[in-house]
């Protein structure tokens, strides 16, 4: 028996299908008023101000009378404001001059995704600042104040109290950085490794490829839960290895991965690690490819050998690709949340959290909502604040405005 | 210029050499595939002993009971199987994500790649901004706009967080395609009359249309298996998506390791052929920032 029934399946399809034509409607209507907008825009500066001047005073006085009013019901209320937009237009539109504006054609373009990233983005960030100052928790939800006092204790607290119970600011901050460094550093080796030996013609290099990118194209929630199991003290595959009598023999024990510390964050590492050297090994491999074998010819000729050759050939032309590969894996495992947070969910004690899954956690397993906003906040401008740097010392994103 | 051909020393690799070669990348390849395996065995392991130290492949007395119970519900307690019901979810909130992700990147995407406006250089600032937003941060505010929207635990919900993210990196990837699109053909139809409008609709749309599936299949997958802001806005069980729905069998007591193991086969399978399929063009779109040409 099965609980999926055709009535779920229908009432629920035409929920979705409601919601994207309301979508479909909304970006028809933004269009059409970019149109009129820029196709004939206001003759002059005098006529700008007037046309101005006519939509604040309208909106003003839709906010004041219209929408507050309990009388209408919500259609009755966009019915009005629709009207309004449209007498709005037309009285635009016959004040305008006959010339259209050149930039009409990329707003109208940019439109819709300026309008979603501003409710979708913009507006959450703002509310986030908001949240930072308010000592918003479980136990105030209803209650909670918003004040300049608020915002300071959320702040103090950030960096001098604890997210939970045990962690503060700081430690989790050197081990995210510890975490990211030794990530980044095992995936660009051993990508770089693979796709060193897969640069050649042989015989199942295909199969290979196939079977070395597992571990990426895996949906990661269930990678990370099967790694969790191979973790487990008793039942895993690693305790196993070492309870043979082959470890014994050399002196190796069963480890408790998942309940010390140190070996905690071991597991994890050896887990990002074995998850993210695909990604590197295939983008490495697609780099070393592309390099024309014309340049190891001729500095064979000159009698360089390979270490040669892979210092000053292979690595400087494979720059333009390693280096937003570099970043993008970076990024990928400082926010690497899942598997923290799957694997060991950042125990024992907090002890493998890193920046994000305090964050998370904070936030929803301990419901200090208040907290978590400026604790967001100031992971933001850290994060921010490096990439300035870091921009500035490279010396510019000069491919990012091209 | 004759590309991708490694150097002719190489071609000249000692057996010995090829030997240990393959030899490296086999053992490289059992350490890729073995806890993917290790999760079959357990799919396939009887009820009685769904925890064991034994490491074998196919365990003694194989069984594809788990997949019956996961599939069809348990007969004993008569409980119907919500497997379904989760996939079903899952593809409706995706396939939602990924168009709507489509509507509002797209024609942006073409804006930034072909005009150049006022506030066109802070846009991309902007849009490289974005992606430097922690993971989780928007989260927080998401979740309690939702709440106070009263859309907590709905379809329209889950649709809203992950479009958070789908726009910007859609936007990011189409640019990158666009850019590759040489104007000259634009200029072309131009000239022969056709507006930027036209020009759009019968050159750069077809054109465009493998960079806009590769963006609708990079937001399905990624919105498919996720897992965290999924269980911060789903709470019923009727609205789980697969992974929340997969965590049930995880209880807090007794992991029901079999069900789990055969659920993640079943789901796994697909998302995981679907990656290896179109992992050419994911990995294009990923570093079109570092290849120009």
């Amino acid at each position: 028996m099965i609980s999926l029934t055709s009535q779920i399946m229908s009432s629920s399809l035409v929920t979705v299908l409601r919601f994207v034509l309301s979508i479909v409607l909304a970006w028809l209507l933004l269009e059409g008023v970019i149109y009129v907008l820029f196709h004939r825009p206001p003759r002059n500066v005098g006529m700008a101000l007037i046309v101005l001047l006519l939509a604040v005073a309208l909106i003003v006085l839709f906010g004041r009378y219209v929408w507050p009013n309990k009388g209408l019901d919500t259609l009755k209320k966009a019915a009005i404001g629709v009207a309004l937009l449209i007498a709005y237009l037309g009285i635009y539109w016959v004040l305008g001059s006959s010339k259209a504006s050149k930039l009409g054609m990329p707003y109208l373009l940019l439109a819709p995704a300026v309008v979603g990233i501003a409710a979708l983005i913009v507006y959450p960030f703002a509310y986030n600042v908001y949240l930072a100052f308010t000592n918003m928790s479980m136990t105030t939800i209803r209650t909670y104040t918003f004040s300049l006092q608020n915002g300071i204790n959320n702040f103090k607290s950030v960096f001098t109290g604890v997210v939970a119970h045990d962690a503060t600011f700081w430690q989790v901050l050197s081990r995210t950085i510890l975490w990211t460094v030794i990530n980044v550093v095992f995936h660009v080796t051993g990508g770089m490794a693979l796709a060193l030996l897969l640069n050649r013609p042989m015989r199942f290099k295909g199969l290979y490829r196939t079977l070395l990118i597992l571990p990426w194209a895996i949906p990661q929630t269930i990678a990370c839960m099967a790694l969790r199991a191979e973790f487990n003290q008793n039942y895993g595959f690693f305790n196993a290895l070492l309870s043979m009598p082959l470890a014994r023999s050399i002196g190796l024990r069963p480890v408790n991965w998942l309940t010390d510390p140190v070996w905690a964050f071991v597991a994890l590492c050896i887990s990002n690690i074995w998850l993210g050297i695909p990604f590197m090994m295939v983008i490495i491999l697609g780099g070393l490819q592309s390099i024309s074998k014309e340049f190891y010819e001729a500095s064979e000729i000159d009698g360089a050998n390979s270490t040669h050759q892979f210092r000053h050939i292979t690595l400087p032309l494979l720059r333009p690709v390693l280096t937003p590969s570099i970043i993008l894996g970076t990024v990928w495992t400082f926010n690497a949340l899942n598997v923290i947070y799957l694997i060991t969910g950042g125990n024992p004690q907090e002890k493998t959290d890193i920046l994000v899954s305090s964050l998370y956690r904070a936030a929803f397993d301990f419901y200090r909502y208040g907290f978590a906003a400026a604790f967001g906040l100031v992971i933001f401008l850290f994060l921010f604040l490096f990439a300035l740097v870091y921009i500035r010392v490279t010396g510019g994103l000069k491919a990012a405005y091209e | 210029m004759k590309l991708g051909k490694p150097s002719a020393r190489t071609r000249g690799d000692s057996p010995l050499k090829r030997t240990l070669i393959h030899l490296v990348l086999i053992i490289a390849c059992i350490i890729a595939v073995y806890p993917v395996s290790r999760v079959v065995s357990i799919s396939l392991r009887p009820g009685d002993r769904p925890l064991s130290s034994d490491l074998s492949i196919i365990p003694k007395n194989a069984t594809l009971k788990n997949y019956q119970l996961v599939l069809f519900g348990d007969p004993v307690t008569k409980r119907a199987s919500d497997f379904f019901l989760w996939l079903w979810n899952s593809l409706l909130i995706t396939l939602t994500t990924a168009t709507i992700g489509l509507i509002l990147a797209s024609t942006a995407a073409y804006a930034f790649s072909r005009f150049k406006f006022p506030g066109r250089a802070p846009g991309l600032i902007f849009l490289l901004t974005t992606q430097m937003i922690p993971a989780g941060m928007l989260l927080l505010p998401l979740f309690r706009m939702l709440a106070n929207l009263k859309l907590l635990n709905t379809y329209l919900g889950l649709i809203i967080a992950y479009s958070v993210t789908s726009v910007p990196f859609s936007i990011w990837i189409l640019k990158g395609y666009y850019d590759t699109i040489p104007i000259d053909l634009e200029e072309a139809a131009r000239i022969d009359g056709t507006s930027h409008v036209g020009a759009f609709y019968r050159i750069i749309l077809p054109l465009s249309t493998p960079s806009l599936a590769i963006a609708f299949l990079f937001n399905f997958m990624s919105s498919w298996s996720e897992y965290l802001v999924a269980r911060v806005i789903l709470q019923k069980a009727p609205m789980y998506t697969w992974p929340l729905g997969m965590w049930t069998f995880a209880g807090q007591f007794n992991t029901a390791y079999g069900r789990f193991a055969a659920a993640s086969v079943m789901v796994a399978v697909p998302a995981t052929i679907l990656f290896l399929w179109s992992s050419k063009w994911l990995v294009s779109g990923l570093t079109l920032g570092g290849v120009k040409g």
